[in-house]
This record gives C-alpha cells, sequence and structure tokens, in this order.
C-alpha cells in the first residue's frame, strides 16, 4: 500500500506541470451531433413525440381509452374511427395513444430496476475484489443462466400478475446484465493512474467510486440502458399479451394485439397499428443506442 | 491435472457448480417473493384451513430456509418436483410430456436462423459498403426490433388462414409423426427465427470483417490466393468459433421467446405450461419449468465449451 501511495505521490507532483500542455475539454455539442447523425435525429424526435402522446394523452386522444360504442364493434378505419375500433367499440387510436404511457412506464420502470440493482452490485464487486467479487459474479452467472422472459413469467407468477410487478420481474433479469458489465468495466478503471492518484491524496472509497470510478466506467452502461428499454418494450408487450401484465380494461400495446388476434378472421387490420407501435418504437430505442455506441466510442465505425 | 478436452470438460462442469447453486437457489426462493403467506397464497382464495396446513407441509414452510432448500434440492435431484396444485399430476412428468414440443420448436428455429443469418452475414461482410450490405444490415435491425408474437399473428393471418398453407394452430408430437410435426411447427419456429437471424447475420459480418481485414490475410493476398480461397479456408474458420457462441448464447433467447410464440400457437409446450400456470398460481409448476430449462441452457452453454474446444485446440490449452 505504501509503495502505490509514493508512486502517486511522485507521479501527482509532477502532475502541475503536465496540466498546462493540456488541450482544453471538448464540450460536447448535442445538437451538432445530432444534425450529423440522422438516425439518432430520427430516432430522438419519434421518441420525444411518444412521450408528449403520453403524457398529453388525456389531450390528444380523440375518445375516451374506454368509452364503448356497442353499436359500433369491430369498425374498420373510417373519419370517426381513424384506425376502427376493437371487439367493445373503442377507438383503437385512442388505446393506442394511452397505450403509450403503459408502454413507456413499463420500460422506464424496469431498467430503472435493473439499474438499481445491477450498477451499484457490479461496483462493488469489481471494486472490492477478492472473495466478495468471486461469490458475486457466480451469483451474476446463475441469474443470467435464465432465459430473461421465464425468469420474468415465474417472478410475477409469485409477485402477482400486474403491469408493476411483471416490469419489477424484468428488471431483476436485467440486472445480471448490467452488473456483469459494470464489474468489467470497474476492474479497467480502479487500476488507472487518477484513481491511484486520488488514492495518494487520501480519498474516501466512496469519493472514489462516486468522483472517479462511477463517471469513467458508466459508458458503455449508457448503451446498453438504451438497448434494454427496446428490449424492456417487447418484453411488456409479450407479457400484456399472455395477460401478465398490464391488466384490462387498461390499454396497452401487447394487450391490443392479443385481442386483435381473437378476431383475427373478422377483423384482420386490427393487428397492425399496435405491432407497428412496438416495432417502431423498439427500433428507435436501439438505432439510439447504436448512435450513442459510436458516440461515445470513436473507435468503432458505423456498420 | 488433465490436459486437453476432458481437462476442459472437468474444469468447466467444476465451474458449473456454483452457477447451478445459484439457479436452483432463485428457483426456490422463487416462493418467498410471494407476498403474505406463500402457503395462503398458494392455496387459493377459497382454500380451507386443512388445505393450507397440507401445502405447508408439502413446501416445509415451518422450517428454516436454508433447510428447505437443501430439502427441495434433495428432491429435485432425484426428479421429484412435488405435484401440480390443479391436476396432481406430477411436475416432472409433465413437463417431460411438453418438453419435446418447445425444444423441437427452438432448435426448428436455430436451424433457420442459422440457415439464413449466417449466409446473410457472410454476404454482406464480403459485399462491404454495398447496397446489398446495407439492405442485410438494415433488415437485421428490424429482426432485432420485431416482437415475434406480432410476428406469428401475421403469419397465421396470411398463410394459415389467407392461403392455407400451413396449420394455425397446434403441434404433433415428434415421436409420433415426425415429419407432420416438423409441418406444423414451421410458421412459429418462421416467427421465432427472426432475432437469431438479425444477431448471426449481424455477428458474423463483424467477426469476418475483422478477420479479413486483419495482417495474415493481407499477407495470403499478397502472395496471390483467391479470395474464394480466401474466405473458405481462413476467414470462415477463423469466425467458426464466433458462430458457435451466439449460436449457443441464442438459444437462452429463443427458450425466452417460446413462452409467447407457443400462446400464440397453442403448442402444448413448456412455455405454454409456464405462462399458464403463473396465471393460475399454480406454483410448483412453475418452479419446475424454470428449474429444467435453466438445467437446459447451462448444458447448451457447457455443449458449445466442448465443442469449440474440439474444433480448436488452443480454447482448451488456454484454460
Amino acid at each position: 500500500m505504501t509503495d502505490t501511495n509514493m508512486t502517486a505521490m511522485t507521479q501527482t507532483a509532477a502532475a502541475p506541470a503536465a496540466r498546462a500542455t493540456l488541450p482544453p475539454p471538448v464540450r460536447f455539442r448535442f445538437w451538432a451531433w445530432l444534425w450529423a447523425d440522422k438516425r439518432a435525429l430520427v430516432s430522438l424526435a419519434y421518441l420525444s413525440v411518444l412521450v408528449l402522446a403520453a403524457i398529453f394523452a388525456p389531450v390528444i386522444a380523440p375518445y375516451a381509452p374506454n368509452k364503448q360504442n356497442l353499436m359500433d364493434l369491430l369498425a374498420p378505419p373510417s373519419g370517426a374511427h381513424w384506425l376502427g375500433t376493437d371487439d367493445l367499440g373503442r377507438d383503437t387510436l385512442s388505446r393506442l395513444i394511452y397505450g403509450s404511457y403503459n408502454a413507456l412506464y413499463a420500460a422506464s420502470l424496469a431498467v430503472g430496476i435493473g439499474v438499481a440493482i445491477g450498477v451499484p452490485l457490479g461496483v462493488f464487486i469489481g471494486f472490492v475484489g477478492g472473495w466478495v467479487d468471486q461469490v458475486g459474479s457466480r451469483i451474476i452467472d446463475g441469474v443470467l443462466a435464465f432465459p430473461p422472459l421465464v425468469l420474468a413469467v415465474a417472478v410475477t407468477g409469485a409477485l402477482g400478475i400486474g403491469l408493476t410487478n411483471a416490469m419489477i420481474a424484468v428488471g431483476f433479469a436485467f440486472a445480471p446484465v448490467l452488473a456483469r458489465t459494470m464489474r468489467a468495466q470497474t476492474l479497467v478503471v480502479k487500476n488507472a493512474l487518477y484513481v491511484e492518484a486520488a488514492t495518494g491524496f487520501g480519498a474516501s472509497r466512496l469519493h472514489l467510486i462516486l468522483r472517479h470510478i462511477l463517471p469513467n466506467a458508466i459508458q458503455p452502461v449508457i448503451v446498453e440502458v438504451t438497448l434494454m428499454l427496446a428490449v424492456a418494450l417487447l418484453a411488456e408487450a409479450g407479457l400484456s399479451f399472455l395477460s401478465l401484465g398490464v391488466q384490462p380494461p387498461e390499454s396497452s400495446w401487447g394487450g391490443m394485439l392479443a385481442r386483435a388476434y381473437h378476431y383475427v378472421e373478422v377483423a384482420p387490420e386490427q393487428m397492425y397499428a399496435p405491432g407497428f407501435a412496438i416495432l417502431f418504437t423498439a427500433l428507435a430505442f436501439n438505432t439510439l443506442g447504436e448512435s450513442i455506441r459510436v458516440l461515445l466510442d470513436p473507435t468503432i465505425k458505423r456498420r | 491435472m488433465m490436459y486437453g478436452v476432458p481437462g476442459m470438460v472437468a474444469q468447466r462442469l467444476m465451474q458449473l457448480v456454483p452457477v447451478m447453486i445459484v439457479a436452483t437457489f432463485v428457483v426456490f426462493s422463487l416462493v418467498y417473493m410471494m407476498p403474505g403467506d406463500p402457503a395462503m397464497m398458494i392455496a387459493g382464495d377459497y382454500a380451507t384451513a386443512e388445505r393450507i396446513a397440507e401445502i405447508r407441509q408439502i413446501y416445509g414452510f415451518d422450517r428454516p430456509m436454508l433447510v428447505q432448500y437443501f430439502f427441495w434440492l434433495g428432491n429435485a435431484l432425484q426428479g421429484d418436483l412435488g405435484h401440480s396444485l390443479f391436476s396432481n399430476e406430477s411436475v416432472l412428468r409433465l413437463i417431460l410430456s411438453r418438453l419435446p414440443h418447445t425444444v423441437l420448436l427452438v432448435l426448428y428455429a436455430l436451424v433457420l436462423g442459422a440457415a439464413l443469418g449466417i449466409p446473410l452475414g457472410i454476404l454482406a461482410a464480403t459485399r462491404q459498403g454495398t447496397t446489398l450490405d446495407k439492405i442485410i444490415t438494415s433488415v437485421a435491425s428490424l429482426g432485432v426490433a420485431v416482437p415475434n408474437f406480432w410476428l406469428g399473428i401475421i403469419l397465421v393471418t396470411l398463410f394459415s388462414l389467407g392461403y392455407r398453407w400451413f396449420p394455425a394452430t397446434g403441434a404433433v408430437s415428434v415421436f409420433e409423426k415426425p415429419l407432420e410435426s416438423l409441418y406444423y411447427a414451421t410458421l412459429p419456429a418462421v416467427a421465432l427465427s427472426t432475432g437469431v437471424v438479425a444477431v448471426l447475420a449481424r455477428q458474423v459480418r463483424s467477426a469476418l470483417l475483422e478477420v479479413l481485414g486483419s495482417q495474415y490475410i493481407r499477407t495470403l493476398r499478397a502472395k496471390g490466393l483467391g479470395s474464394g480461397a480466401i474466405l473458405w479456408k481462413h476467414g470462415l474458420r477463423n469466425v467458426a468459433a464466433t458462430m458457435l457462441t451466439i449460436a449457443g448464447l441464442q438459444v437462452n433467447r429463443l427458450f425466452s421467446s417460446a413462452v409467447i410464440i407457443e400462446a400464440v400457437f397453442a403448442i402444448p409446450g413448456v412455455g405454454n405450461l409456464i405462462s399458464y400456470s403463473a396465471l393460475n398460481k399454480d406454483f410448483p409448476v412453475v418452479q419446475g419449468v424454470a428449474l429444467v430449462l435453466v438445467l437446459v441452457v447451462i448444458l447448451t452453454n457447457l455443449l458449445v465449451d466442448v465443442l469449440n474446444a474440439t474444433f480448436d485446440p488452443r480454447v482448451a490449452a488456454s484454460t
């Protein structure tokens, strides 16, 4: 320990001279990046519209999501109902708009839980090392071995069906993925010179983790989180399709597909809108994730 | 100390022990995630006090958790996964009768995915930057984002209800009528395979590009070796391990997606079994399916490692 302290001291002693020659930090210009990367621009624009639609659903939806019109069941698209109506005579467009709230809420919740468990766990075991790392890594491997959706279905069954529980379950399946990435990154960063220097100055472990390790290790996690939003969205749709997620009469894209499938021979056009909504949203998250990956790691070329 | 492939297998098996312990513990502790008294939750709303006491005894809820775990694990190792709370059928027998449907579906999708994804990846890599390359990579992006079950619904609408080429739902036992079972599994396998196609195409493309851009390939090219010989003799041989590893990882995802695909096509596999049992709080069945599937995945990964080591002696030597 004294040895590393000594090296850290001698290196930091030389630092002021080096500082003068360092170039000024590059400021990240968000709008310039977005303008240069059209795919990211389109994805972000689409997602912004979706977020607005979710927030302002009561204002923009032409009908209340559960308002039934029993005279107009499974109607084809028309002036009154742009995307037609479902088997209970509810307006498909309105349910689609309200469904966007559940989709975004579900994706954020699942990923949020994955981050809340996975990131601290990964940093902790990577930072402490030794047997803690050994045990922690085996736990991560053990949970990772499950097919994610099988684990999610099982955990949802235990917690009780419903959207929030289903997404806690999905987050539970995400956590080991993020913990593994975070652990690997922490192992790289914790041996960096600046961490050693800070240790030499007597920085506390908490300070080291929060100020030096976390900011420098988090980059791959940002990419992973963006891609996970797509996975979570697909999981929500799937679990709601199985009626383990969003419960009727609340609207969700997956649930809408389940009903549409029931009446597919009568009104096949009902299955398109929710499917495309899921596809486009997942695609937007994936595209954005890939763009951020390229942005953060200039050594990889796009496609 | 053993070397070579047997030594590697022995070492992998040793590494699997802690993973198995964690995985089985997760399955076991599912019961403890239930809010309130698990015995009452399992028994349902209208259960009699005797039924609750009986369940408490079946699960051994009165004993300390770790004792229960080893008790449960001991039973599971002997093939006793308990009985369904509804039909009272043996959980293991229930799963074994349904597992072939799911395994057939997953293998079928894997084969389809490899048969399409690998050539697409090679095509994209060898024609890097062309329109064809761009089309393939774009389609691959779609393949990752498309909800499999939606694709399944569309396939049913088009090819079963529309053209009537394929049956819309159901499955046939692979042991009784092998050919017909493949016919029944075709549409679900196609729906299931999109993710594999997309991931394999992308990964094969980038792995191959990396190999083709490496020093020794440049040397071979400089020595006048034709591009065909380079691709087939040197390029593909070096990405074979990557392909195998990625295909192995896809098995995990395929079992995931199969849960929903089996619902769309009404296939009586383990995916349908676990979602139905989760909806109905048939907990021993949920635990049983999760346990069997996690073991299948762990063994698949082991198989991939062994195959890699068999084909490439360096892998076995490096462990």
